[in-house]
């Protein structure tokens, strides 16, 4: 690994990753709120994954009834704390906002939810209450958003909850896997908390093997394991020191102090997705001279959204497009990557590798014909948002309440 | 969900949050949308011999973005059959047996016409009769309306009329068009009403085309004066319910009227005494959903009912001696000196001007100044800059009624005026 001193001071560093959207003061949130036009069928709300009543909750923002409005959010979305913070807006509710078509910025819808769901964090207000006990229990693999937005709804209809996960900490990418300028673990394991509050019971620490043993003594069993490790990138070099995978080197930013985090002077973020995005904003935030996205194919091919690239820019990081990594190079440290480009064999000196090329599928075998099986989020969807995984959560926990009796709402 | 039940002069209905009557209440498909999205009760569209509307009905006032601040409309009661009116209104009943429905009546001034409407409503099941004694446009030009709400006399005779056949509340619409709304109040208490319910809408011109110069809303160059309604109303409709409801006579249940959209509204009026809630021109512009809102804001009514009403009071019984002083939140301060342009040219003058340098305040209160009016914290754009602080004093309480009989002492006050020419002062 990198053992150069991280060069900025530790109040840059709390700039540097301070919210990256602030929170609305009250004035502006009033403001904001109540140029809403509360449309009928609203496209903000067909547009979110967990389908928000937002016009509901700005009016209740506008009328003074947070706690109301938290409540609208919450029960739609029970990670309704960190979409409002992470989630691709400018793609989803917010992109979808007929203020758009008057030429106008759409209402700042994120921030509206911030405001009012801040509240629910900052006052302890408990919204929900564990539905009568059914005496039926289930199993929840993996305490991300898909599995605890599970548990929520399940915990509220009555059914006992047992969730297994892995980390030491439940949360899943929220606390380990977000880019820290846009959410903290403080704030996700908060969110997490108040889940946990309605009754659930978490096992961290444990890797599940098998279903197996789960089914037989569970009712259910709901599977929410995400994905795996970053993919390799199968070339000469990938395992000298100084090649780190995108994922680890996020994590390790969010469990330690940030000047804890080994940062190279020069630094290449391999792959242009959201996550490479993640990597590549928070390596120059740490301190890197350089932080340059290297891609092998074209600008206009990058999977992640035009916003992130744009952020990417904003923070002065490069962009290398066309360019297919050969190999690292280096003797016992990164010394640079060995790019084919159109032009033929280039060397992009650099003293740090950050690869993020997208995750594998873990290897546990889901029996998905078994109807006391349900799955959600990343490892069923291939890997999306925040808001997409409580949104099978949410929709999972219908459907075993469903088949453990209840009325599956 | 909090327990919002109200029984209102006898009528049930599972919250107090009715739709006023309008054309939101025109037909069985309204009124069972209305209730099926969680409103508690309905007061139908005033039946009476069908009518016939002019095309072009309702004029808007806009308040910069806000679209429909005020409303108002020349639009007349049901231009549908008297028949299918009933026969709808019973067809909710029946199948909303909990919900209240009201009809409400207008006919003409015949004791025989009001019998013969009266008994064919009872025959409905509806819960209750409204008596429409204040649309103030059109109907009113037949003798009906506010014609009649606007004459104690009047008002108290079709009351008494009404009450010889009715044997379901009777709730009397009272219009704002008068010099003093308690006269008419007592009348329809004499005549025997079970209820009130206020305001009507407002004698209104809403604006003049100046291209045309057509007033608003226009139909074929010309227009008529109409109800003014919406959120523009509300003080007035608050402060009428006020009087009606601290009137030692009065003393019957009052359902409050005027520009009621939020919670908050609906919970301003509870407050003054209202007990059921009518509201109309905000569902006309965003729909029966905003009942949702009406109910999520209240967690129990019982306990804010008429809390207001014994402070509301007369002028002359306010202390004296009760000071304020404006005081400027400088970290808040985002220095766009609207306070100081509104205190000196708009009230006393009591704002004095920093020079902008170095980012530090550039506005102050001048204390020996300020009569602590709240101008400044009204025009003030950013929540709680200016807040108005209270200034003890060691002289006992004096209202201007002690005073003026010679009784108390007034503790000194802000003397300071800008007598001085213009251009001399700082």
């Amino acid at each position: 690994m990198i053992d150069a001193p991280v060069p900025l001071s530790n109040e840059q560093l709390e700039r540097n990753f301070a919210d990256i959207a602030p929170p609305l003061t009250n004035d502006a949130a009033l403001l904001e709120a109540n140029k809403c036009l509360f449309c009928h069928d609203a496209p903000c709300t067909i547009a979110c994954p967990t389908h928000i009543d937002v016009p509901a909750f700005i009016k209740k923002i506008a009328s003074g009834n947070l706690r109301g409005s938290a409540r609208v959010i919450l029960e739609a979305n029970p990670f309704g704390h960190s979409c409002a913070r992470a989630c691709p807006v400018e793609v989803l509710c917010e992109g979808a906002c007929v203020l758009n078509d008057r030429d106008e910025q759409p209402i700042k819808i994120a921030l509206l939810q911030r405001h009012a769901t801040d509240v629910v964090l900052e006052r302890k207000l408990r919204l929900f209450e564990p539905g009568p006990n059914t005496g039926k229990r289930v199993a929840i693999v993996g305490a991300g958003p898909a599995g605890l937005a599970c548990a929520r709804d399940l915990r509220r209809h009555g059914h006992a909850v047992t969730v297994f996960e892995a980390q030491p900490q439940p949360g899943g990418l929220n606390t380990y896997g977000i880019a820290e300028y846009k959410l903290k673990a403080d704030v996700a394991l908060a969110e997490v908390q108040d889940i946990l509050d309605l009754g659930v019971e978490l096992k961290t620490g444990v890797t599940v093997a098998s279903l197996e043993p789960l089914l037989a003594s569970f009712d259910a069993v709901f599977v929410g394991i995400g994905l795996g490790s970053t993919k390799r990138l199968g070339i000469p070099g990938e395992d000298l020191p100084g090649v780190v995978d995108a994922l680890t080197f996020i994590e390790h930013l969010k469990t330690h102090p940030y000047r804890e985090t080994a940062v190279g002077r020069h630094v290449v973020v391999i792959g242009a997705g959201n996550t490479a995005i993640d990597a590549v904003t928070q390596a120059k935030r740490l301190g890197a001279a350089t932080a340059t996205i290297v891609y092998r194919r074209g600008e206009r091919d990058m999977p992640c959204y035009h916003y992130e690239y744009e952020l990417a820019k904003h923070d002065g990081c490069g962009f290398r497009f066309n360019a297919a990594p050969q190999r690292v190079l280096g003797n016992g440290a990164v010394a640079g990557l060995e790019v084919r480009t159109t032009s033929g064999t280039e060397t992009i000196p650099c003293d740090m590798v950050i690869v993020a090329i997208g995750q594998q599928e873990r290897s546990l075998v889901v029996p998905r014909t078994d109807p006391r099986v349900f799955v959600g989020g990343d490892c069923a969807n291939g890997g999306a948002e925040i808001v997409n995984a409580a949104a099978e959560g949410v929709a999972a926990a219908k459907k075993i309440d469903a088949v453990l009796g209840g009325k599956g709402r | 969900m909090a327990d919002l039940r109200t029984n209102f002069a006898g009528i049930d209905s599972p919250n107090p949050f009715w739709l006023a009557s309008g054309p939101p209440t025109n037909t069985y498909g309204q009124v069972a949308k209305a209730f099926d999205q969680g409103w508690g009760g309905a007061v139908w569209k005033t039946i009476g011999e069908p009518i016939i509307n002019v095309f072009s009905r309702y004029g808007a006032v806009d308040l910069g973005q806000n679209r429909m601040m005020g409303f108002n409309n020349i639009e007349l009661i049901s231009d549908r059959p008297i028949a299918d009116n009933l026969k709808e209104i019973a067809e909710v009943k029946r199948n909303y047996p909990k919900h209240a429905v009201i009809a409400s009546l207008m006919v003409e001034s015949k004791r025989e016409a009001w019998h013969e409407m009266v008994k064919q409503t009872e025959d409905t099941g509806a819960d209750g009769i409204e008596l429409n004694f204040g649309c103030p446009h059109g109907m009113s030009e037949r003798g009906m309306g506010s014609a009649v709400g606007q004459v104690p006399d009047y008002t108290c005779q079709i009351v008494e009329w009404v009450k010889e056949v009715a044997t379901i509340p009777v709730i009397v619409k009272l219009t704002p068009n008068v010099t003093d709304i308690t006269y008419i109040a007592r009348a329809a208490v004499k005549g025997g009403a079970d209820a009130l319910s206020l305001i009507n809408t407002i004698n209104s011109i809403v604006g003049v085309d100046l291209t045309t110069f057509e007033p608003q809303p226009s139909v074929a160059g010309k227009s008529s004066h109409g109800g003014y309604c919406g959120p523009a109303v509300k003080p007035i409709a608050l402060h009428l319910v006020s009087a009606v409801a601290g009137d030692p006579v009065v003393k019957i249940p009052i359902s409050g009227i005027g520009g009621i959209a939020s919670w908050r509204d609906a919970a301003e009026f509870i407050a003054l005494g209202a007990g059921t809630l009518q509201v109309c021109t905000a569902v006309m512009h965003y729909g029966f959903r905003i009942v949702e809102d009406l109910i999520g804001g209240h967690r129990t009514i019982a306990d804010i009912r008429g809390r207001a009403l014994p402070k509301v009071t007369k002028w002359e019984e306010l202390d004296l001696n009760y000071h304020l002083l404006a005081h400027i939140d400088q970290d808040k301060c985002i220095k766009c000196e609207l306070c100081w342009t509104a205190c000196e040219d708009g009230a006393h003058q009591a704002i004095r001007r920093v020079p902008r340098n170095n980012g530090g305040p550039v506005v102050e209160i001048i204390e020996e100044a300020c009569v602590g009016c709240n101008l400044c914290a009204a025009v003030c754009p950013v929540q709680d800059c200016i807040t108005m602080r209270q200034v003890p004093n060691d002289y006992a309480p004096v209202t201007w009624k002690e005073y003026a009989a010679g009784k108390g002492k007034l503790a000194p006050r802000s003397e300071q005026f800008h007598t001085a020419t213009w251009g001399t002062r700082a």
